[in-house]
């Protein structure tokens, strides 16, 4: 898009504040003027830049004046401060001046967000503000499937939440079937005409789910979300989103949903929790998805000051296989010198015999690649792969289709890949990037189908870590939960 | 004590802990924007390389040499208009992926503050050479209006140096999208805005990649037939 350039004089006419806004309807709105769909299309709920709209600025201006849009400003300044309307920052190191060319003058811009194009202190943010889309969709669940009794209990509170708003962290250990429980409360949202997003850190699942939830409501527009969505100027009732994508929003959302919350990067990035806080309807429904919430969440649940549901126990009603610990000794210094330490090469050597498929988990790709010729002097189809491989898609399929043994892995193998029948260790468990939610993902590897119930998991370390013991033993304690509840039969 | 505690990395957001040496604290070296991490993923230009562009020739195939420059030079310096326009090119760092992202960053998404961690080179080659008046190559005006600022110029200023603006775009597409041969015959791109300025002098011109190195020919090109003495060109990365 380009936009004429315009002298400042000008432009500083043109946003007009609030206040004028009012003053404009309360002359009498003129109702000749009908809504512009598309614009109410791309607008509803989202907040975006004039530069992420196709509409000349001089219609977005016009539509602001006669009161179907308010604009804001991009950062507004308070006192030494500076806040990002965009993505709430207000971390001063995250912002910096720039000689502006559109405004001529010091432009300070956040760079916190940047990433989703720039907002600077003279680019406004426009919100539409006329009359909003309404739906209503009865009977639009049209998935077959049933739920367990504990699934059952789950999918109630969902309901309850939506219903009634306030927030649910639903805590199920992997392998316990989350999105299915989301089906009823969607359908019950969405016949009250409720907007639900389900928002998750990964692109990778939002792909996934899509299909998933388009087949599970056919008569229901969904869209999904992510850089480069084809999807970014239509509404939806449904939205399947990036939690990056969430920053685009603001007060959308009815009932917000995100999945996998402990996951990277949503858990560290403090901009994204804000995101998905002011993409929500202040009296809205906030559903958190995890097998693995951080510990102060943990405490808050089981002190119960946090609304939670616990699945303790996969669909299948077998038990989640608990993890051993293996101390392997120096395992750096062994690979250094060019031999894999006794333990593992006793475990690995096992696996190779039985004919059993297994994921090596490593801390570091530098380890991992140092490993790799030693593995493959046994059995030379053994492969790696981490983050940045080209062939990352290719490796996993060749490893589905049962063409590689043996994959060495990074954490990013951690969540999301289920394999029916492998066995899992982990070399070097007491690594800082092994955080106890990162070891009960990697643990929840195993044991996935229910024609493959067990699995081996061993964590081969050198020396005990906290996260260790914790993931350990959050994993027995829902086994133990689940046994007190009748959900596994062992 | 560790007073660089509260930087951050400018790419990474991680923290920078560097060691504090009396080299450093005498020579002023100032801040770090990087992290060690990501410096390393910069790549000087190093070696043996094309003596006109800078373009790094000890990897490249013996065809693609003509002694000291490159095969590339050797076209244009074959052509009668084109030899001695620009008398020197000097770049800083391989165009490598993590150089591209970083331009990319920079520039396309417009993340002005990213100009700063070049200003010590840039110093540097400065200080090296003399130069009397430092032009960055501009951009036209919706380009200019798109992005909210001339990285060329970016990079000038935040290295402390005063550019001046005495050429203009006459043609707006972007160079990105187009084959070598389409952008050595483009008609002309620059105009000198005041030739009065240049007469006698000699010129560096400023850029953010050298790629093919049509771009600052053109601009040398119309500055030495505005009157210029010499004009070389400064960019931060050679592709």
């Amino acid at each position: 898009m380009i936009f004429p350039q315009k002298d400042q004089s000008k432009k500083s006419e043109s946003f007009i504040s609030n206040d004028e806004k009012q003053v404009v309807i309360g002359k009498g709105f003129d109702d000749t003027l009908s809504i512009d769909e598309q614009l109410r299309e791309w607008l509803t709920g989202r907040m975006l830049l004039f530069d992420e709209l196709p509409f000349p600025v001089e219609y977005i201006e016009q539509q602001i004046r006669l009161g179907f849009c308010t604009s804001y400003h991009g950062i507004e300044r308070k006192g030494n401060h500076y806040i990002c309307n965009r993505c709430k920052n207000t971390d001063l190191s995250l912002f910096s001046p720039f000689p502006c060319a559109r405004c001529q003058k010091e432009c300070v811009y956040c760079r916190s967000c940047l990433m989703m194009g720039r907002v600077s202190e003279c680019t406004p943010l426009v919100t539409w503000s006329g009359l909003e889309i309404s739906f209503s969709y009865p009977n639009s669940l049209h998935w077959k499937g049933g739920l367990s009794p504990s699934q059952k209990e789950a999918s109630e509170k969902i309901i309850n939440v939506i219903k009634n708003g306030g927030d649910l962290l639903l805590w199920a250990v992997c392998g316990a079937g989350k999105t299915e429980m989301l089906f009823e409360g969607i359908a019950h949202g969405l016949e009250r005409g409720k907007r639900i997003a389900i928002a998750t850190p990964r692109a990778d699942v939002v792909l996934e789910l899509t299909p998933r939830i388009k087949q599970a409501f056919p008569d229901v527009p969904v869209i999904s979300l992510y850089g480069g969505s084809e999807d970014r100027h239509r509404f939806a009732p449904l939205v399947i989103t990036t939690t990056h994508q969430l920053l685009r929003f603001e007060r959308a959302f009815d009932v917000m949903i995100i999945d996998e919350v402990d996951a990277f990067p949503f858990s560290a990035d403090e901009m994204l929790q804000k995101a998905a806080e002011k993409a929500k309807k202040k009296d809205g429904s906030l559903i958190f998805l995890t097998a693995t919430p951080e510990e102060k969440w943990q405490r808050e649940c089981i002190s119960g000051k946090r609304n939670c549901v616990i699945l303790p126990a996969r669909y299948h009603r077998h038990r989640i296989p608990i993890p051993k610990f293996h101390w392997c000794g120096n395992w750096k210094g062994a690979i250094q010198k060019g031999r894999i330490p006794q333990s593992i090469l006793v475990w690995f050597r096992k696996r190779l015999e039985m004919g059993k498929q297994a994921f090596i988990f490593f801390p570091e790709i530098q380890w991992m690649e140092r490993a790799l010729p030693l593995f493959q002097h046994y059995a030379p189809e053994i492969e790696a792969v981490h983050s940045e491989d080209p062939q990352r898609k290719e490796k996993v399929q060749k490893f589905r289709e049962g063409n590689i043994p043996i994959l060495l892995t990074t954490t990013i193998l951690e969540r999301g890949v289920t394999i029916p029948n492998i066995d899992v260790a982990v070399v070097g468990a007491e690594s800082e990037i092994f955080t106890e939610s990162a070891l009960v993902q990697i643990a929840g590897r195993v044991g996935r189908s229910p024609q493959f119930p067990t699995g081996d998991i061993t964590f081969f370390h050198y020396g005990k870590t906290r996260a260790m013991i914790r993931a350990r033993n959050q994993l027995l304690r829902m086994n133990r939960e689940a046994r007190r509840k009748g959900l596994i039969d062992d | 004590m560790d007073i660089y505690e509260k930087n951050r990395c400018f790419l990474c957001q991680g923290n920078i802990k560097r060691e504090i040496s009396w080299v450093g604290f005498f020579l002023n070296q100032g801040e770090f924007y990087l992290c060690e991490k990501c410096e390393k993923k910069l790549e000087k230009i190093r070696g043996e390389k094309c003596s006109l562009c800078s373009r790094p020739m000890e990897k490249l195939p013996a065809k693609f040499k003509k002694e000291a420059i490159c095969y590339d030079c050797y076209l244009w310096e074959k052509e009668e208009k084109w030899r001695g326009v620009l008398e020197k090119n000097i770049s800083l760092y391989v165009y490598n992926e993590f150089m591209a992202e970083l331009i990319a960053r920079f520039k396309y998404r417009g993340d002005y503050v990213l100009a700063k961690i070049f200003a010590a080179d840039i110093k540097g080659v400065l200080q090296r050479n003399e130069f009397d008046l430092i032009v960055p190559i501009p951009l036209s005006n919706e380009r200019l209006f798109e992005r909210g600022f001339n990285q060329a110029e970016a990079l000038a200023r935040e290295a402390g140096m005063h550019p001046v603006s005495i050429l203009s775009r006459i043609h707006s597409e972007k160079q990105a999208k187009k084959s070598r041969q389409e952008r050595i015959h483009l008609p002309e791109v620059f105009s000198v805005t005041n030739p009065i300025q240049v007469k006698e002098k000699t010129v560096l011109l400023i850029d953010d990649i050298y790629t093919t190195g049509s771009t600052l020919r053109h601009a040398a090109y119309v500055l030495k037939k505005a009157g210029a003495k010499r004009v070389q060109s400064l960019t931060i990365a050679r592709g």
